[in-house]
């Protein structure tokens, strides 16, 4: 039974990302213009860019170049830049731009996820250990109130205090990709303060939520009955029966690290994929644009489904059938 | 020797959204000596729980102990520390809950959870907790003693869950027991095994325990002491001999009166057969249905097989039988809620589409469903004239004045008062809520109403009011009812027919005075004589019949081959009962059973 809800959820995934090529790929065609407009600019003449398109393949009918596309993503092959954005250049394969661009992602998204999931964890079941009390309503009216606020809007007032203000740390994180230590880390320290800040609300509204709603069931005041102390009712007898939304919120929050803060990155200037991708659009350079989206769909897709699993293996009816 | 624990002069009150007070417990006192069991009676609203929960130390979120003092072994727990409080729960009183499927957690083992409370309180080791429990699973006659620790909540059954729940409560030896309505939710037959277990253990054990019901019957076979309780106040409280067979205050005998007597023929009342007409208003003919996709369209499930009802005009039939047997299923098949695989439902003669979606606006009309769970059943985001004006609207096309004026009748007929309209269900009692459910299926002026366990969640003054409610209904409109319920006696008073229903097959079914007399089929036999009788030592003389015996703590299992009740059967004769379909025996006046042995080896 497990093992069937498994693969169902991953035939369902790759049918997801099937269905999203489709839509990213109609989405970058419907674009004003081409790639061939972009390189020719100014020295376009109707036949010198019937040439360049018969060369690119971008001639051929667009179903021909979607399965041609999709068949060079399932190999590996992305393709190379066709405008040579962020600091490639015509021709260069996309994976080789890609490659240092999604390392970056990867350092700053983990670094923000193993602060803020068990810091936003803990208050949020430290908030529903004593509702109602001032603890309470100081984490509840703060986080409420960083949720309200937009993105930009703290990292500008971060980079007012603590960069322009008291000069702590520099204003940008532009890395060259030599750093080391402790540069590496003053480099890391805004955006990850700012992205800790905006994701951890969210975990923990949502952990403090699902612990309180769980803890009006009659099994917690059968707990409190048997005379079970406080912390181990919430670890031991609500947590467990929590664990499936905390996740599902948890893993929203790791795919917007990866892929919505293209905000957070411009403000630093943090080479990051999502300015790659922001770039690239600028730049028209479809193939990059293409792969950069696929990126960010299979990344929420994997997330969510590790979510599901999650919430399946925590359910004891599931891991145990009758 | 002092009482082990004593109430004294106990008051808790409720702090309501405007801070409040109101009085749920007006100076309640009474004492529990050791190995004695004292039962809290009264209706809900009685302050029964609140004032059992007082033992513990604990009021529930929104009480406040607000005066008097409850000492166990001299001492107050109210006004304990709470260090001292979580030291005693589990330890020295123990409580048992209504609900073990809500009370057990569904992500912890059953081991861990009846044995973390002696480990906590550093009683017992987790190797001593764990053998502890496997003996009390012996005693409690729980099946697979050995692994049943290892096992999550969700793969017992019910009624072993009720009895893991006393496991638990037993497993640290403490001097109180606190057990709060344990069987109510249960089987009669579950009840009576549940019954004898927490009897024998508890004499065992020798631990003094307070048994919070509504239900006399069961007081009288545990209690030694009874308090009677009403509206916070002790009406009356003596020993169970006494408050039984010579009850001195009007509430009592007036709760006594309110307890139906034992299912029996001649119950009934008649009725008038002044609305019949040729067709039955609802028949089913050889429906089989159940749940899931089989092969070739089959349910993959069968729930329920070849089944024949027919519901005469302004009649009402009562299908009765344990959990597990179809009883819910036959009415979602009527209702269309859930299509029959094979079979047709008719409608005044004429063949209804299987399932709800195919079906006009007339004919569904004419079938109404009324849900048990009233809570469940009414939006609590709607007021009550939203609520019965949508299907007025729907069905009858009123609007504006004419609508109000038909919620006014609405409300009239199920004796609730017009100012209800504007209220939302939040705002009413239990039984107010299920006569607002009643009355929402009525505003469809439907011919046959679909009740299934309306009167189960509510008490017996509570729930004899709706059935009263109910009788008039049906002589004022010549509404048919198929009215389904665990409760024999209630179906006794109020069917005219009564079909009984055993793992998806009618055993037996006929005019209620056929049924309820013999020649009974076995398994009709066994439901009659689980329903405790307000007598006591009723329930040591039950335990000794052959149909308890055979019959009593077994599941349901559906059978393709045989007879179904073959396993729990007195009379069963192997290779044959468990082989062959049982015929149909016809015993005249539409009265017919469905087994091997012949009418005159039913008699005995």
């Amino acid at each position: 039974m497990l093992l069937h809800a498994m693969l169902r959820r991953i035939a369902v995934g790759i049918a997801t990302l099937l269905v999203v090529s489709v839509l990213i790929f109609i989405g970058t065609s419907v674009l004003p213009g081409d790639v061939a407009n972009i390189i020719l600019g100014q020295m376009a003449t109707p036949e010198s860019l019937a040439a360049l398109r018969a060369k690119l393949g971008l001639d051929q009918p667009a179903h021909v170049r979607y399965f041609f596309w999709l068949g060079n993503l399932m190999t590996g092959d992305l393709g190379v830049s066709k405008a040579g954005s962020g600091f490639g250049t015509i021709g260069t394969p996309i994976s080789e731009m890609l490659v240092p661009r999604m390392w970056n992602t990867i350092r700053l998204a983990g670094v923000v996820a193993a602060v803020a999931v068990p810091l936003s964890m803990a208050l949020g079941l430290l908030a529903a250990m004593y509702p109602g009390t001032r603890l309470d309503r100081i984490v509840t009216f703060t986080t409420l109130g960083l949720i309200s606020v937009p993105e930009f809007l703290v990292a500008t007032f971060l980079v007012l205090v603590v960069a322009v203000y008291l000069g702590w740390l520099p204003a940008t994180a532009y890395m060259s990709g030599n750093e080391t230590g402790w540069q590496l880390v003053k480099a890391l320290a805004m955006p990850t303060l700012t992205l800790v800040i905006v994701a951890s609300s969210q975990i923990m509204r949502m952990t403090r939520a699902t612990v309180l709603n769980v803890m009006s069931s009659p099994y917690i005041e059968m707990a409190i009955l048997k005379g079970v102390p406080r912390q181990r009712i919430i670890l031991r007898h609500a947590l467990f029966n929590a664990i499936g939304p905390i996740v599902n919120v948890v893993a929203l929050n790791l795919a917007y690290l990866v892929s919505g803060v293209v905000i957070v990155e411009t403000i630093f200037a943090y080479p990051g994929l999502a300015k790659l991708m922001i770039d690239a659009v600028q730049t028209r350079d479809l193939p990059l644009v293409q792969a950069c989206a696929m990126i960010f769909c299979a990344t929420y897709i994997v997330l969510i489904f590790i979510a599901d699993m999650a919430s399946i293996l925590s359910n004891p009816r599931l891991r145990h059938p009758k | 020797m002092p009482a082990l624990l004593e109430i004294d002069r106990l008051k808790i009150d409720a702090r309501g959204d405007d801070d409040g007070l109101t009085p749920i417990v007006k100076g309640v006192s009474f004492s529990v000596k050791r190995g004695e069991v004292v039962a809290l009676i009264g209706e809900s609203g009685s302050g029964k729980t609140t004032i059992a929960l007082s033992a513990l130390g604990y009021a529930k979120p929104g009480l406040e102990f607000t005066g008097g003092e409850v000492r166990l072994d001299g001492r107050d727990v109210i006004s304990m520390p709470p260090n001292e409080q979580r030291a005693l729960r589990g330890r020295r009183v123990a409580y048992l809950a209504q609900s073990a499927a809500a009370t057990f957690n569904p992500a912890l083992t059953i081991g861990e959870q009846v044995t973390e409370s002696p480990v906590l309180h550093g009683q017992l080791s987790r190797e001593q907790a764990d053998l502890r429990a496997e003996e009390l699973y012996r005693a409690l006659e729980l099946p697979d003693p050995d692994r049943l620790g290892k096992r999550y909540p969700h793969q017992v059954s019910g009624g072993q869950l009720q009895r893991l729940m006393a496991a638990m409560a037993l497993c640290g030896k403490p001097d109180l027991l606190i057990l709060d309505e344990p069987t109510t939710a249960l089987d009669v037959t579950t009840q009576i095994e549940v019954l004898k277990a927490f009897k024998s253990v508890i004499r065992q054990e020798g631990s003094a325990a307070i048994y919070v019901t509504h239900d006399l019957s069961v007081v009288a076979q545990i209690a030694d002491h009874i308090v009677v309780l009403y509206a916070g106040d002790v009406q009356e409280h003596g020993t169970a001999d006494k408050v039984i067979n010579r009850p001195s205050h009007d509430y009592t005998r007036r709760l006594m009166a309110a307890v139906r007597p034992p299912p029996a023929a001649g119950q009934g009342d008649e009725s008038s057969d002044a609305h019949e007409r040729d067709a039955p208003a609802l028949e089913v003919r050889s429906v089989t249905a159940g749940y899931g996709k089989g092969r070739n369209g089959a349910p993959s499930l069968k729930v329920l097989r070849d089944i024949n009802v027919a519901v005469q005009r302004g009649h009402t039939v009562g299908v009765i039988g344990e959990s597990g047997c179809g009883k819910s299923t036959l009415a979602r098949v009527m209702s269309g809620l859930l299509p029959a695989s094979e079979g047709e439902v008719l409608l005044d003669g004429d063949r209804l589409q299987p399932s709800l979606h195919q079906r006009d606006r007339g004919e569904l009309q004419k079938v109404q469903f009324v849900f048990q769970m009233a809570d469940t059943a009414l939006n609590p985001r709607q007021r009550i004239d939203h609520i019965l004006g949508r299907p007025i609207e729907f069905y009858l096309g009123l609007k504006g004045a004419e609508k109000r004026k038909r919620i006014g009748e609405l409300l009239h007929m199920v004796e609730l008062p017009p100012e209800f309209a504007g209220r939302y269900p939040e705002e009413l009692s239990g039984g107010q809520k299920q006569r607002v459910n009643l009355a929402r299926a009525l505003a469809a002026s439907p011919e046959v109403l679909l009740c299934d366990e309306v009167i189960s969640a509510l008490d017996t003054i509570v729930g004899a009011n709706v059935i009263e409610l109910l009788k008039r209904l049906r002589k004022q409109t010549g509404v048919s009812f198929v009215f389904i319920s665990h409760d024999l006696s209630t179906i006794a008073s109020f069917a005219d027919e009564i079909v009984v229903l055993y793992a998806g097959r009618v055993v037996e079914q006929g005019p209620t005075d056929r049924v309820l007399s013999p020649p009974y089929h076995p398994y009709t036999r066994l439901l009659i004589s689980s329903v405790p009788e307000l007598r006591i030592g009723w329930l040591e003389e039950a335990m000794e019949t052959q149909e308890a015996k055979a019959g009593i703590d077994r599941v349901v299992k559906l059978t393709e081959i045989g007879c179904p009740f073959f396993d729990r059967c007195p009379l069963a004769v192997e290779g044959t009962c468990d082989r062959e379909d049982p015929p149909i025996r016809r015993l005249g006046e539409g009265h017919a059973i469905e087994c091997h042995r012949s009418e005159r080896e039913f008699m005995h």
